[in-house]
């Protein structure tokens, strides 16, 4: 898992020359970072209805601990952006009981970690009360903050929760990659009477996208469920979400040069999870390398590779499925160490590779 | 009720019961100081709440058997009731999770301008939780008008309150919160209803939580998967009861002042015996919830593959129908 890549080129917002390519080009593209996208889908979900509002730790006075919240204080005031004190188990529990009275609170969790102080309110408070009411409390909220990997941040912070989130039947679980991805999904996720997580990253934040004018307008909202396909292909299927995709984007360039034509679907969704979209692209190419940022055990590659064994996808394949996942271990802090916990580009070349030919070294 | 459905769980034909024997008075006199539209948020031991706001036998009886007229589809273990229209919040077993629920309702009716106070029931153990704190701090600090109505009622199952805190009791807490509130006996019907009802007006002309600390006793045992014998002393419950009970205290001053003979009370308790018997006797012959609502009410609109699986399911128990009448 050594790479030529350093952490920090592939971090860094328009350096990776793939990232730049790989985007689509619209028409009257608009540049905007994933922040201000996120930004964009709740100030306007929040003029277009009363009853939005948003709270978390520093979101209103300090802008945001990631500036996500930025302007939204100074527009609507401290009835509807809240600071709270630190307690992830209140706030969750309080904007709850103000969801099962028809207002519609985004939680803010500064970290997507720090929802485990939290985790009975989202699962037995939230999740799960449409279906033991039965009917009678609805929670329409949102539950919003960066997942997954950072830079440096080690075990504690540093956690991917879609695989845990996305097990949970009455939770709707979404995971943006692009600016477009942010807003479209934030938007749905604001609209849902359901309650839905999403799950942004951390490290996108910064990083600019084309946005077409049609994203651009207010009423732009992607459909919870449906996957993109973000590049067509013929040879193989390459499945991520979040950071990852820019990962397989990147591994689908290089491909190219290889001579192999990589198909990238980008989930957006992991639950519902797009099983069609996942199936059909399988049957096309016939095999399929998945990656994930998270835990190998019981992650989203072990549900993809369920669905692959349970369909007539099956019937298809021409290898078996492969995954590419974060290391079975708690995250490291040292720069070497935390890289090699990570999926890098050489590791989804390496697991194509073996698909295509089945051959065992990379 | 109470007591004709505890023995219905001992005879094996309800799974769970638990009462609420002792705080009558706590439940009925909260309850009749407060409005419907006041939300209910409780723990698992206030059915008199229920009761008091017209929640029939019927509807108590058909949760606890599970049967095809449930409100609750079926879907929750028996006495975890709610009713939208009687504005009380389906119960929901963790402790303390419904204390920062009632700090966000009464969030909402103060900015919806509603004359409405948020009114949540917990018992002594649960002022331990996190969520006790959080909820407590939070309704302070955000000026949320809540009462937060304590029953101490002594014991946690089985830890008494003498290991749950070394505080003097909960309403100690509530200077510590910066809050107002008030230790009233539980078992004076008028006393609660008096220092509910003074609550609700403080807590909306302030805008304000208030924390209320009822002194009762848990007569029962905490539930059927209970036996309190293991850890307290039958005598301790006799004499309890026989000095403290509620019920008794008000039926002594209902006749002292003449409102109530001994009559009436026979009468009442006969006549009240009987509807419990036939609301039970009527839930336990119904038939058992439907098979199709194992899949709705999981997302607001029904998913392809549950809509798939229930469809499923149905055509196999049609095909199959002696397996399954």
């Amino acid at each position: 898992m050594l790479s030529n890549f350093s952490r920090h080129s592939f971090v860094r917002v328009g350096k990776s020359s793939a990232l730049a390519k790989s985007t689509r080009s619209f028409a009257a593209a608009t540049q905007v970072a994933v922040r201000e996208a996120i930004n964009a889908a709740i100030d306007e979900e929040m003029e277009r209805d009363e009853s939005v509002f948003i709270l978390g730790e520093e979101v209103a006075q300090y802008q945001g601990a990631y500036k996500v919240t930025k302007g939204l204080y100074e527009k609507y005031g401290d009835k509807r952006v809240i600071d709270t004190p630190i307690t992830e188990m209140g706030f969750t529990g309080l904007a709850i009981g103000a969801a099962y009275k028809d207002l519609r609170p985004i939680v803010e969790f500064m970290t997507m970690n720090f929802s485990m102080q939290a985790m009975d309110q989202v699962i037995n408070s939230a999740a799960k009360q449409y279906y033991m009411s039965a009917g009678d409390l609805a929670c329409p909220i949102v539950f919003r903050g960066p997942n997954g990997f950072s830079a440096g941040t080690a075990a504690q912070h540093s956690q991917c929760f879609g695989a845990w989130y996305s097990s949970v039947p009455g939770l709707k679980v979404v995971s943006p990659y692009s600016s477009e991805d942010a807003k479209g999904l934030m938007k749905a996720a604001i609209r849902d009477p359901n309650p839905v997580v999403v799950l942004e990253h951390e490290l996108m934040y910064g990083v600019s996208f084309p946005m077409s004018e049609e994203a651009m307008s207010k009423d732009f909202v992607i459909p919870i469920g449906q996957a993109k396909i973000e590049i067509a292909g013929s040879d193989v299927t390459l499945i991520s979400f979040s950071k990852t995709v820019g990962l397989c984007l990147e591994a689908a360039e290089a491909l190219k040069g290889e001579g192999i034509s990589a198909e990238v679907i980008n989930l957006r969704s992991l639950r519902p999870l797009d099983r069609k979209t996942i199936i059909a692209s399988a049957k096309k190419t016939g095999r399929v390398v998945c990656v994930e940022q998270g835990w190998p055990q019981c992650g989203i590659c072990s549900e993809i590779a369920a669905i692959l064994m349970e369909t007539d996808a099956f019937n298809y394949l021409d290898a078996p499925m492969e995954r590419v996942t974060g290391a079975d271990v708690p995250m490291p802090y040292a720069v070497d160490l935390e890289n090699a916990s990570l999926p890098q580009v050489e590791d989804v070349l390496a697991a194509v590779r073996r698909t295509t030919y089945r051959k065992l070294a990379a | 009720m109470d007591g004709i459905l505890l023995n219905a769980q001992r005879q094996g034909r309800i799974s769970f019961y638990l009462t609420c024997r002792g705080e009558e008075a706590i439940l009925m006199g909260a309850a009749s100081a407060l409005e419907v539209g006041d939300p209910v948020f409780a723990q698992y031991r206030e059915q008199g709440v229920l009761m008091w706001r017209g929640f029939t036998l019927e509807q108590f009886t058909n949760q606890c058997f599970s049967n095809i007229l449930d409100l609750g589809k079926g879907r929750q273990m028996p006495i975890h009731y709610g009713s939208r229209a009687l504005n009380y919040h389906t119960v929901s077993s963790p402790l303390g999770t419904q204390l920062p629920h009632a700090v966000g309702a009464a969030y909402r009716l103060k900015l919806a301008g509603e004359h409405h106070v948020a009114v949540c029931f917990f018992g002594d153990g649960s002022t331990s939780t996190p969520d006790f704190h959080s909820a407590l701090n939070f309704a302070a600090t955000l000026n949320a008008p809540v009462i937060f109505l304590c029953r101490n009622n002594g014991y946690a199952i089985s830890t008494p309150t003498s290991d749950q805190f070394a505080g003097d009791g909960v309403i100690s807490r509530a200077p510590g919160y910066g809050m107002a509130g008030i230790r009233v006996d539980g078992n004076d019907i008028f006393a609660v209803h008096a220092a509910v009802r003074e609550a609700k007006q403080y807590a909306l002309s302030n805008n304000a939580p208030v924390l209320i600390e009822a002194m009762t006793y848990r007569q029962g045992h905490h539930s059927t998967s209970d036996d309190s014998s293991q850890y307290r002393s039958v005598d301790e419950v006799l004499v309890t009861t026989e000095n403290h009970d509620p019920l008794n205290r008000l039926e002594a001053f209902l006749k002292k002042y003449n409102l109530l003979s001994e009559e009436d009370v026979e009468d009442m308790q006969k006549q009240e015996r009987k509807d419990v018997v036939k609301a039970m006797e009527q839930a336990e012959r119904r038939p058992p919830v439907p098979m199709r609502e194992l899949f709705t009410d999981v997302y607001h609109e029904m998913p392809l593959h549950l809509q798939r699986q229930q469809a499923q399911l149905e055509a196999h128990v049609k095909k199959y129908p002696e397996k399954y009448a």
